[in-house]
């Protein structure tokens, strides 16, 4: 069989990108194992949230972050990087 | 007692895991990999990086097509919703008319996108249409292929036509979910007609109505194969929406990583709305 994957364009930013989606995505899996139930509270949304939703709204919000920055001050990432990190603890922490 | 928790259960899920990775992941990550680079064909790929975004962002043509998005969504939610309802509470209880009424309302549900667009296509022209035969015959002129402002009441009109009655159906099904002990307590206070919708049918409407408004929300924003096939996207650019631009730009014109970096912006938006519409139906249902 051959599993020529060149039609799907790879580049090693994205290779990149999605590795780090599938380590949060196992992440939270073995979270999960270790503390079942996805620990549901209600936070300043309020309404109730698992970490599931919690790491959604994170990495959502993180793409409008980049996407903001993208369209309002330049191309230069790294500070909206910084940003949806901290946005993310954020959600973490209080969502 | 504890409540068991098993872990297991998540192997069921597999199946669907593994088609959703076929008709969507998949295709998903090309997009993103598309969205970063330039390509002239042959399957060779040149590094763009942010390039395609930012010039989407500044661009004035996709704005423009999401401001038309809003508009149209807005103006047909604004006729859909108060016009399903009022529609809803007309139609009969019981007796023979109700199977009549309900598949009356159901046919144009029941009608393919395209072929939507191929009856208002010809409905509305001025030379064979009867619609636009005798809008024009009134002394009104109405030529939905050159006016941008007849595109859109065609549009809207094909659009009213055919996705009214999927609210009518909802509040109806809101509406013979009401106890006649309600009305029969109304009576008894000698509640008004206003009184009666406002207090006891309004309520009880509420939820179907949320599901109404969103899901027409989320379709009118994501709609392109009516208007597609009537207007074009005419005349001009002026029914040119999100869905109808991106086909052009990776249709038409081939430029895929532009056509890549838009499709993802147009997905993050939907993803947003998807996310609302999960969490206002859950969070509703939590409440109840």
């Amino acid at each position: 069989m051959n599993f020529d994957l060149t039609w799907m364009a790879w580049t090693w930013p994205t290779a990149a990108f999605f590795t780090t989606i599938l380590l949060l995505l196992c992440g939270m899996a073995v979270w999960e194992y270790a503390s079942p139930g996805g620990n549901p509270r209600v936070g300043i949304l309020r309404f109730e949230t698992t970490r599931g939703d919690r790491l959604f709204l994170s990495l959502l919000g993180s793409a409008f972050i980049h996407l903001a920055w993208l369209g309002l001050v330049g191309s230069n990432l790294w500070w909206a990087l910084a940003l949806s990190v901290v946005y993310a603890i954020g959600v973490f922490r209080y969502v | 007692m504890d409540k068991t928790w098993n872990n297991k259960a998540w192997f069921l899920v597999l199946p669907v895991l593994v088609l959703v990775a076929f008709s969507a992941v998949i295709p998903l990550m090309t997009v993103v990999n598309y969205s970063v680079q330039d390509t002239f064909g042959n399957n060779v790929f040149f590094w763009a990086g942010t390039e395609w975004f930012e010039e989407l962002l500044s661009s004035r043509r996709f704005w423009e097509a999401m401001a038309r998005n809003l508009i149209f969504s807005f103006i047909i939610l604004a006729i859909e919703v108060p016009l399903g309802i009022f529609i809803a509470l007309n139609m009969p209880k019981k007796g023979w008319g109700v199977p009549v009424c309900l598949v009356l309302m159901a046919l144009p549900l029941l009608i393919p996108w395209n072929v939507v667009g191929t009856i208002w296509q010809v409905f509305g022209r001025n030379d064979i249409g009867l619609l636009g035969y005798y809008v024009n015959a009134l002394g009104i002129d109405f030529n939905y292929v050159q006016d941008p402002f007849d595109a859109w009441v065609i549009i809207i009109v094909m659009d009213v036509w055919h996705w009214t009655s999927l609210v009518v159906l909802l509040c109806y099904a809101g509406l013979v979910s009401i106890p006649d002990a309600f009305y029969q307590a109304a009576k008894i206070d000698g509640a008004s007609r206003w009184a009666v919708f406002r207090y006891i049918q309004l309520p009880k409407m509420q939820r179907v109505l949320l599901i109404a408004v969103l899901l027409r929300f989320m379709d009118s924003f994501m709609i392109y194969t009516e208007p597609f096939v009537v207007t074009g996207g005419g005349p001009g650019n002026s029914t040119t929406f999100l869905s109808i631009d991106l086909v052009k730009t990776a249709l038409g014109q081939f430029d895929l990583g532009p056509a890549a970096a838009m499709s993802l912006v147009y997905f993050l938006i939907i993803l947003l709305l998807s996310w609302v519409f999960y969490t206002v139906m859950t969070n509703y249902d939590a409440e109840r």
